[in-house]
């Protein structure tokens, strides 16, 4: 299919890009890689009167070492995610999920801004900056603001940016010592997670000292496995985890569709849990 | 002959290969004529609706427009509707099947008007405009639901939903039945899935209005077929229509061995409007407009004796049509029904199969074209017989093996060319290293893991080299089975062939130029093949069922015969010696006895152009035909192992190894049959794995692009490991059978059997195709005494 038709621009500046977009109305949209936005707009089911291209500024890219944070602007793509140096510890994991993000081509498109506003519960990223306490950076007409990742994405598609607003990037804690799984369940080596589990676990001598789960697919949202946490703090053995795990059917009925039914989608995610911890523990006494 | 083989056999690099790799390749999307308009249709999003109004003034009044019409503005334009041509019982529904509908629109997709504008962007956006009123009626998306009482009508004008009921009995099955220790019985679902052509379709028809003549451009696989059946369509004399199938192709899989309504459609717009009408498919349009395959509920039951010996077969199959009938469909269970009994004996054979309307994208030939479907049923339930009677599945399948020979008579009723199974078989269990496999699965199941290993096998044959004609006429074909050639040589000692089947990535132009230049003994490099232009190559029957090389190579071959029979004779003459003293080797006759007395091919070919000294009753010129009519089917067969790792806990499957011992006979190029093997496999795997076309119950179709249509990437498979026995056929002179399904034939059940074994221990007897993680899972569930 062909799009309908659309005005485009080329923005230079973040502020340049702030002002095509006011003025663009609430039918413009911003073009990060397109990996999202074009195939929508091929199918005619997103038809945006203006596209303002912010691929080429500048500002907005690269990933810094802030210490114990590490900030990674919106238009860094899956593919220098991965390779980002400054991704220690527990935020190693961002790393990890961007590496398995669709396939080479997506990769090198595809960015972590745009991942991050199109705010899909199928994409990877999401739920692993929920996993960190991530928060999200954005610029408006009104200036700049951050917002923490748990309050970003408010549902299937809908974040908290308001219309007009970019955003600029994520800042991620590092959490030094903690380890990190991304495990995603696809059909195809290319595909969005049936069920995505992101875990950091800090694993220490006597067990499970503190563990954050966020989960892809499981529901109009990423989402927190807080039960799952709390039961997880303290255990060291494998049934132990396998009875936290259980406390992920807690959570919302997670979503059917024509790859799993909620009820395999609940049965998935108890065993990538459990497999995502015992990974991320790095303790091959949890593993099988 | 007496050449010395060069090039036959031999892996040259396929001439095809450095154009389309390079992004030289022509498809017909890249075809610009002056004046050239494009049409974009407005399809149904209703499976099932009466279409009350069509208003298309907003869109023949948007920028660009050139004209747009409903079905009844164009009902006119057709002498008939889109054709069908195996109607295979006297008593067959064929209901009227018109470009654009015309009062009810019968699946989603069904076309109900048509745009035409200077730009392609034009005609979307204005197809949008078009307003249509619909009535929507009850749809029927599932086979056995549209067999069921009181289903909804697909055609109002037929008491229910059957198109036909074909059955064939050999023996005394009854008998068989009841003197047999054991009786399995299984039922099967053939998921219908979406042949993915790279190329998508597309079409350009230009008109020269002042004498009535059309040049149909086409992404075809069957160019002159098509060109008889536009004539009928459209009432244009024959003589009037060319059609050409582009120099390049991209792909088919027998999505386009078809009449299609949009070639029609731009053939009578370019009439109506004097200009060339160019449509071209998007790939989620031809997920809708293109034809789907397979969609059949099979039951098959086998009776044999308590050490497995087969006694008997009967098998009833519903078969999906979808909402018409398209080129070939009724008879694509018929290419099965013959294979039922794959490669075993047995006394009796029952088979029955039943046509069937559904709201849905009409179902044709697809890849293996109801030969998948046989394969896949048989060699399914010949592991639940090896089950029930507790013999090794490899075991089973040699214990019933017909014998080998030639013309070997089968209970399915056929006389198999050339038969030899057992090799296949040792070769594949030798590759595979059975004992070592059956020793690592104990090892695995002892550690009772969540890793659990399986091996499937699939013994299979099928038929090619479709097809003697006769036969054709006995199964209510339409057609002629036969296929043309003409070799020429140029005065300048190179060679055209001439060729009537139309490749879309075969290979055609290799393989011929290897038989032509062996035969000619000229290089390979001086041989063209021209193809897929009626005018050009006027006679021909086209590409599927893997054909070509049986058929259509064959022709090359003989053609090449006479060639060589004519150049003999001006040999002859020239040197001045009778024919039966010349040798002829690798394209140089020499005098018997007189090694330096010496006319060779290209020397001939301008003596021959030049036509200054020939013999008497002969012609200027150095060409021949032949029209080959093969006596009798090819059959080719092997055994296929697949081994499989299944996670018991998420139900994920992990294809481990692929084997594939492949008898096709002599080959031409094995560069080209690992391809064709290769490709074949990867689709009968995503069948078994991914693919699987659905629709909701109103009759959208679910999977309505990539997305969630499983098309497997390369990334899903393991290294694929090919091996072959060469039995050649005795049904051509060059013995050779043809090899572009047998991997898609043979590869399904491989891969469900072994993911079966894997789970055999759990008590897991059966998992549906596509064998997706839920459905591994459920089956383990249930299994297990869990709820499926
Ligand atoms: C074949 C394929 C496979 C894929 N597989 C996966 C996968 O496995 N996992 C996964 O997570 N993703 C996958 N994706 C999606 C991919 O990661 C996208 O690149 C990503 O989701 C969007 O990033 P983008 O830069 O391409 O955004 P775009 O497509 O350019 O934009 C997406 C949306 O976000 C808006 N937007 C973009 N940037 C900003 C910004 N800075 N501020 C505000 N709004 C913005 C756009 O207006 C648009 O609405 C896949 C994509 C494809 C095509």
């Amino acid at each position: 299919m062909i799009p309908a038709s659309f005005d485009y621009e080329r923005a230079s500046s973040l502020d340049e890009a702030l002002s095509l977009l006011a003025a663009g109305g609430e039918d413009a949209r911003p073009l990060a890689g397109g990996h999202s936005l074009l195939p929508l707009m091929r199918l005619r089911l997103a038809r945006p009167s203006l596209l303002v291209d912010i691929g080429g500024i500048d500002e907005l890219r690269g990933v810094q070492d802030d210490g114990d944070s590490v900030t990674i602007g919106a238009l860094t793509t899956h593919h220098e995610v991965a390779g980002a140096a400054a991704l220690t510890g527990g935020s190693g994991l961002i790393a990890k999920v961007a590496e398995g993000i669709g396939d080479p081509q997506v990769r090198h498109r595809g960015t972590l801004g745009g991942s991050v506003a199109h705010a899909d519960p199928a994409s990877d990223l999401p739920a692993a900056l929920l996993a960190l306490d991530a928060e999200v950076t954005l610029a408006g007409p009104g200036g700049t603001r951050s917002v923490a990742a748990a309050d970003f994405f408010v549902g299937p598609f809908m974040s908290a940016a308001d219309d007009g607003e970019i955003v600029t990037g994520v800042r991620v804690p590092k959490r030094e010592g903690w380890g990190s799984a991304y495990q995603k369940f696809q059909r195809r080596a290319q595909d969005w997670a049936i069920v995505g589990v992101a875990a950091v676990v800090n694993w220490t001598d006597s067990g499970i000292a503190g563990a954050a789960i966020g989960l892809t697919n499981m529901g109009g949202t990423p989402l927190r496995a807080h039960a799952v946490e709390a039961a997880l703090t303290g255990t060291s053995e494998k049934a132990q985890i396998l009875a936290a795990v259980s406390k992920v059917s807690e959570l919302e009925t997670p979503p059917a569709d024509e790859n799993a039914s909620s009820e395999y989608r609940l049965h998935l995610a108890q065993v990538l849990i459990s497999r995502a911890v015992a990974e991320a523990a790095g303790c091959p006494g949890m593993q099988r | 002959m007496a050449t010395a083989e060069k090039y036959v056999g031999g892996g040259v690099p396929r001439k095809e290969d450095p154009k389309l790799i390079t992004g030289q390749g022509q498809f017909l999307e890249g075809l610009t004529l002056p004046g050239m308009l494009h049409a974009a249709l407005l399809r149904s999003p209703h499976g099932s609706a009466r279409i009350t109004s069509v208003d298309v003034s907003a869109a023949a009044a948007a920028e660009g427009v050139v004209a747009a019409y409903s079905g009844a503005d164009l009902a006119d334009e057709w002498a008939a509707g889109l054709p069908m041509a195996w109607p295979v019982t006297d008593d067959i529904r064929i209901p009227d099947h018109w470009p654009v509908a015309q009062d009810v629109a019968r699946y989603v997709g069904d076309a109900v008007a048509v745009v035409v504008a200077t730009s392609r962007n034009a005609a979307l956006d204005a197809a949008e405009l078009v307003e249509v009123d619909y009535d929507v009626l009850d749809a029927v998306v599932d086979v056995e639901a549209a067999v069921a009482d009181g289903a909804p009508r697909v055609h109002e004008s037929f008491d229910d939903n059957k198109s036909y009921t074909w059955a064939l009995t050999n023996g005394e099955v009854d008998e068989a039945f009841a003197k047999a220790d054991v009786v399995v019985k299984e039922r099967y679902t053939q998921p219908r899935l979406i042949p993915n052509a790279m190329e998508p379709r597309a079409v350009v028809a230009q008109p020269v209005p002042s004498t009535g003549d059309f040049t149909v451009w086409s992404t075809t696989q069957i160019p002159h077929v098509a060109k008889v059946l536009f004539a009928l369509t459209l009432g244009i004399p024959e003589s009037q229509i060319r059609v050409i199938a582009p120099s390049d192709v991209g792909g088919g899989f027998g999505s386009k061995l078809n009449v299609y309504a949009e070639e029609a459609l731009c053939i009578a717009l370019a009439r109506r409007l004097g200009k060339p009408v160019k449509w071209v498919a998007g790939r989620s349009e031809g997920y809708l407009a293109t034809i789907h395959g397979r969609d059949q509920v099979q039951e098959i039951e086998i009776a044999a004796t308590s050490d497995g010996d087969i006694l008997g077969y009967r098998v009833h199959i519903l078969a999906a049509m979808g909402a018409y009938l398209q080129l070939v469909a009724p008879g694509v269970p018929l290419l099965g029904a013959f294979l039922y009994c794959g490669c075993y004996g047995g006394e009796a054979y029952h088979f029955e199969c039943t046509g069937v309307f559904t709201n849905t994208t009409p179902t044709d030939a697809y890849r293996g074209a109801g030969r998948p479907e046989a394969t896949y049923a048989i060699e399914r339930a010949i592991d639940s017989l090896a089950r029930e009677v507790g013999v090794d599945p490899a075991e089973i399948r040699r214990r019933n093996f017909l014998p080998a020979g030639d013309m070997v008579q089968s209970p399915g009723g056929l006389a198999f060319d050339s038969a030899d199974y057992e090799p296949a078989l040792d070769r594949a269990l030798e590759l595979l290293d059975y004992d070592g496999f059956r020793s690592d699965q104990a090892e695995r199941r002892e550690g009772g893991g969540s890793r659990q290993i399986g091996v499937g096998f699939s013994s299979y044959v099928e038929i090619c080299g479709l097809a003697p004609s006769q036969v054709l006429a006995s199964l209510k074909y339409a057609a002629g089975g036969w296929d043309a050639a003409t070799v020429r040589m140029l005065p300048t000692g190179k060679a055209e062939v001439v060729t009537g089947s139309s490749p879309h990535g075969q290979g055609h132009v290799t393989s011929w130029s290897q038989i032509a230049a062996d035969a000619l003994g000229i290089p390979y490099e001086d041989v063209t093949v021209l193809h897929g232009d009626t005018h050009v190559a006027p006679h021909g029957m086209n590409t599927y069922g893997s054909r070509s090389l049986a058929v259509a190579g064959v022709a090359v071959h003989n053609a090449c015969d006479r060639v060589v029979d004519k150049a003999r004779g001006l040999a002859a003459h020239l040197l001045e010696v009778a024919p039966e003293d010349l040798e002829y080797e690798a394209g140089t006759f020499s005098v018997k006895g007189v090694p330096d007395r010496t006319k060779s091919m290209p020397e001939l070919a301008f003596a021959a152009w030049t036509a200054h000294s020939l013999p008497e009753d002969s012609e200027p010129g150095l060409e021949a035909s032949c029209v080959y009519d093969p006596p009798n089917f090819t059959f080719p067969f092997g055994t296929h192992v697949a081994v499989v790792e299944v996670d018991t806990e998420t139900g994920a499957v992990d294809l481990v190894r692929y084997i594939a011992v492949d008898d096709c006979g002599p080959v031409i190029n094995p560069v080209i049959v690992d391809g064709q093997v290769h490709g074949g496999v990867a689709q009968g795997i995503a069948a078994a794995l991914y693919e699987e076309a659905t629709y909701a119950e109103d009759g959208t179709l679910e999977t309505s692009s990539m997305v969630n249509y499983l098309v497997p990437s390369a990334a899903e498979f393991p290294s694929f490991e090919t091996d072959r026995t060469v039995t050649p056929s005795t049904s051509n002179p060059m013995g050779v059978k043809g090899i572009g399904e047998a991997g898609t034939i043979g590869s399904a059940p491989a891969v469900i059997n072994a993911i079966v074994d894997a789970l055999s221990h759990l008590g897991v007897t059966d998992v549906p195709m596509p064998a997706s993680p839920e459905r591994v899972w459920r089956a383990i569930q249930s299994a297990q005494g869990g709820e499926a």
